[in-house]
């Protein structure tokens, strides 16, 4: 009875068209964005901010930058680690070349720099179609992680190829203790995550889903497809570099480019569909459902005292995430986000049944 | 040094050649991908981890993992031969038949989670460590080719690659000759029609599975001689890739070709090309191939083009 | 009603095209005029070439021989969104909706070639950006309420029943306030109150906004009460041109067509 939308009436297509139309949606977000910034800092412990939180915000980050290619405009890419690597080593090279660089423009620099060359390994998107893209944005994967480990400028020629992120300051205040840095994180994930919401629920959106709806048609209705795809490539592979560099910067401090293989790709690719495809809150489901796995699979097993073998596990966490996805693309191909829609709706009809 | 190698042509032909035998390698396990493509539209991404799997479970029987016997070669091969059937029919049964109907990109990421899962299943089974299989062929240059010509050339690559042309050839007969292999040409044609002429569409679809778990099998046995039966023979999708799309992805010629020209111009490309760049070349060089293939001819070099109808 | 109505200047005008896909060929030497203001239908039976010809106006298909011209531009080779920008829409003879959106972002995206704020804007859904999008909001709503689907605004089109959809599908092309608009087959597959619906959103856009018409036909009866002007295609030739009486009668007509379906 709680959640009701009767007795709010929309009298303006701004009400309608408003990010959260239904009023406890809003009074939901507000005091989660409250417990965010001010309650879990206090209330939970450091280390699980460092080895669960960070984590999970920051892929969100790239979950929500693959989801607007592949679940808005249905263009498959298996380059997403490439992406990060991309954004972690271009602020990594603005950083310590211009060492006066504020930090936030220093990221945005570096997602630009992604954004130029998630644009380059995009161009055959629109000769090619479906999984083949596939093949191409492994290119993209391969070329990179290539590049990075064979040319020492990328890591200013540190002999084991491995970088460490000078400090962060934010307009000279430090930002060191795990707290501020989840501070930094959560600004930029609130940032990035309504201005793709904007995205999507606006003509740039729409032009996108045409594009993966049915192409020819969203030719014939005006929608320039190469433009259109180009922009999907650059605004999710700005969102990578952006979480790329906040992997390096903020979370880990010293990374090596094999901290973004293939796996990562995948892994970021498994938040998108189990969270659900082409949905942005969707994107923070996948990303704490696969951060946390591991979690509960260790916790399962604990019972178990130390007798299962960490070799096991690592193979149970395998099939388990095989298992899902093929779970999900059967049973749900819209993921997380659609289950929390179902249960929304069951919820504002409840207690009536019908 | 270097001036030297160019001078001399038997080295390039030698690296052309052992290019070539180790991409009628590739060629082998594209195959797989390939058949299944071509009864499905399917790109079955886990055909790799299907190696993996098929090699480990040989190499296992052989050691005696199954109630301590240690099985003979020809034996534990006959065996890991129902295992590979049985688990690619599964396969059609419960991930592939429920998807029916779903676009192409919803398969094939569930192919990667069937990857995801064969790999930590069969690691689970039989264990992650490396294990040498030994098939009794010697890795060791060809004497007599040596002597004659100048050219070496391993004993191991040239065998390897005559059983792998003797299983394209066999399957080709399969395709032209048999019932089952006209009923899967008409089911790639086009499905709808098969079945409105009384082709039963999931026995053909659980033949091609079946067949691409012993493709499977083949292709482990070789590369895990090769390689060492390890984890990273699931990464031979990856190379398999840009085979199929340069062959053409319908085309099981295309495919044997592609994967000549694919392991011809990577070993090339390394031994000649890759100085210059600090080698490791090999890595993406397929990719970058088959991207520009894509791009001037998106069927590939022996696809059927596709005219869009609206 | 052919006749009693004038009509405006040649708006478009296809010389000679022909269209082949390897040995087959799709349209060879079609010539025709559709002039401003009229409704323009294309018959013929089927595989005669008629959804080729629609797809060579708007620039899906490319045509080997022969030129277009659109309100008097000519044009060397052209991509669909530029026609579009031209002021061409279209609906499909199988619908071609965007199946994952509502009904009214169906529509919305038939406004997208009006808007005019760029993708930093829309990200930032403010002032400009959001005014903008309002205003086309108000818009689609007129669309919506012309074509009477104000009920099923947020429904997934994928949802809705094939008449409806092939409704959306017209307010979609309407959307973009097009100077011709291009239906190929818009009754196929409806019932007969349907159909009449149909007639009478195409006979009001055409008389309200004094949008070209040009369409794909196969019921008869629609045709010949519908248009001014009338042109046969079989075997990707044209073998008749001219108002619906004058068609009806032509011998030629009657072989390859009429004659075959009565």
């Amino acid at each position: 009875m709680i959640y009701r939308e009767s007795g709010q009436f929309k009298t303006s297509y701004a009400a309608d068209q408003a990010m959260f139309p239904i009023r406890q949606d809003r009074i939901f977000i507000a005091l989660l964005l409250v417990a965010a910034v001010a309650v879990v800092p206090v209330v939970v412990s450091e280390y699980a901010i460092r080895s669960i939180l960070m984590p999970f915000l920051i892929l969100s980050i790239a979950a929500i930058g693959l989801n607007l290619l592949l679940g808005y405009c249905g263009l498959i890419s298996l380059g997403t680690a490439a992406f990060m690597a991309v954004g972690a080593f271009s602020a990594y090279k603005l950083a310590t070349g211009i060492p006066d660089l504020p930090i936030v423009l220093n990221f945005i620099l570096a997602g630009l720099v992604t954004a130029v060359v998630g644009m380059a390994f995009g161009l055959p998107s629109l000769r090619i179609k479906g999984f083949y893209l596939a093949v191409t944005t492994l290119a993209a994967h391969f070329f990179v992680e290539w590049t990075i480990t064979k040319f020492g400028w990328f890591t200013n020629y540190s002999p084991s190829g491995v970088i460490s992120a000078p400090p962060l300051d934010v307009f000279g205040i430090a930002i060191d203790s795990t707290t501020e840095k989840y501070w930094f994180v959560l600004a930029w994930v609130l940032v990035l995550a309504v201005l793709a919401k904007n995205l999507v629920r606006s003509s740039v959106g729409r032009a996108w889903m045409a594009v993966r709806d049915m192409d020819v048609a969203a030719a014939v209705i005006g929608v320039p497809i190469l433009k259109t795809k180009l922009l999907a490539f650059a605004v999710s592979s700005f969102y990578c570099g952006i979480a790329g560099a906040l992997y390096v910067f903020a979370y880990i401090g010293t990374v090596e480019p094999q901290a973004f293989d293939l796996n990562r790709a995948f892994q970021v690719l498994f938040m998108v569909i189990i969270g659900g495809l082409g949905s942005i809150l969707g994107s923070f489901f996948g990303a704490a459902f696969i951060v946390t796995l591991p979690i509960f699979i260790t916790l399962a097993a604990a019972p178990f005292g130390g007798q299962i073998p960490a070799e096991v596990l690592s193979n149970l966490e395998l099939i388990i995430f095989g298992i899902l996805i093929v779970f999900f693309l059967i049973v749900e191909p819209l993921g997380l986000a659609r289950l929390w829609q179902i249960g929304k709706e069951k919820l504002r009809l409840w207690p009536f049944p019908h | 040094m270097l001036e030297m190698i160019y001078l001399d042509p038997l080295f390039a032909i030698e690296v052309v050649v052992s290019g070539l035998l180790s991409g009628i390698m590739y060629s082998l396990v594209a195959l797989g991908f390939a058949l299944i493509f071509k009864a499905s539209g399917i790109f079955n991404f886990a055909q790799g981890a299907f190696v993996l799997f098929a090699a480990l479970t040989l190499v296992s029987l052989i050691e005696g993992a199954l109630f301590g016997v240690k099985l003979p070669l020809l034996l534990a091969a006959a065996v890991t031969l129902v295992i590979m059937v049985v688990y690619g029919m599964a396969v059609e049964r419960l991930v592939l038949r429920p998807l029916i109907n779903q676009s192409l990109i919803i398969l094939f990421m569930a192919t990667i989670g069937l990857n995801f899962f064969t790999e930590g299943f069969a690691q689970m089974l039989w264990g992650a460590q490396v294990k040498r299989l030994d098939l009794g062929i010697p890795e060791k240059p060809w004497e007599g080719l040596r002597l004659a010509t100048g050219i070496t050339l391993s004993v191991f690559e040239l065998v390897a690659a005559a059983i792998a042309g003797v299983l394209v050839l066999g399957l080709t007969l399969f395709f032209s000759k048999t019932t089952t292999g006209r009923a899967l040409r008409a089911v790639s044609d086009d499905n709808q029609a098969a079945m409105s002429v009384g082709i039963p569409l999931q026995h053909i679809w659980a033949v091609v599975w079946a067949v691409a778990g012993i493709i499977a099998l083949v292709a482990g046995m070789l590369w895990g001689a090769k390689l060492g039966v390890q984890f990273s023979l699931s990464l031979l999708a990856l190379k398999a890739l840009p085979v199929l799309i340069i062959g053409g992805f319908d085309s099981i010629v295309g495919v044997i070709v592609a994967g000549l020209i694919v392991g011809a111009s990577e070993k090339f490309a390394e031994v000649f090309v890759g100085p210059y760049f600090g080698g490791a070349i090999e890595n993406w060089f397929p990719y970058v191939l088959a991207t520009v293939v894509l791009l001037i001819k998106p069927q590939g070099l022996f696809g059927e083009k596709i005219i869009e109808r609206v | 009603m052919a006749g009693r109505r004038q009509f405006g200047e040649v708006i478009l005008s296809v010389e000679n095209i022909g269209l082949s896909f390897g040995a087959v060929q799709a349209l060879s030497g079609v010539s025709l005029e559709v002039r401003k203001g009229q409704i323009f239908s294309i018959i013929g039976p089927n595989g005669a070439g008629k959804t080729s010809l629609l797809n060579c106006i708007n620039g899906v298909y490319h045509p080997q021989q022969g030129q277009i011209s659109f309100k008097g531009q000519m044009r060397a080779r052209m991509e669909p969104h530029q026609a579009a920008a031209q002021g061409i829409a279209r609906t499909f003879q199988n619908v071609a909706l965007f199946r994952g959106m509502s009904t009214l972002d169906n529509i919305m995206t038939g406004r997208n070639l009006k808007m005019r704020r760029g993708f930093l804007w829309k990200a930032l859904w403010w002032g400009p950006a959001e005014r903008e999008e309002l205003a086309h909001r108000a818009q689609v709503e007129r669309v919506i309420d012309f074509l009477e689907i104000e009920a099923i605004r947020k429904t997934p089109v994928g949802r809705l029943p094939y008449g409806l959809q092939k409704r959306v599908e017209l307010g979609r092309a309407l959307a973009a306030e097009p100077e011709m608009l291009l239906l190929d087959e818009p009754m196929a597959g409806m019932n007969l109150e349907e159909k009449q619906d149909m007639c009478r959103f195409i006979l009001d856009v055409n008389d309200e906004f004094g949008t070209t018409i040009c369409l794909i036909e196969h019921d008869m009866g629609v045709v010949m009460d519908l248009s001014d002007h009338v042109v046969v295609l079989d075997y990707g030739r044209k073998i008749a041109d001219g108002p619906p009486e004058q068609v009806r009668r032509d011998p030629r007509v009657i072989d390859a067509y009429l004659g075959a379906a009565h």
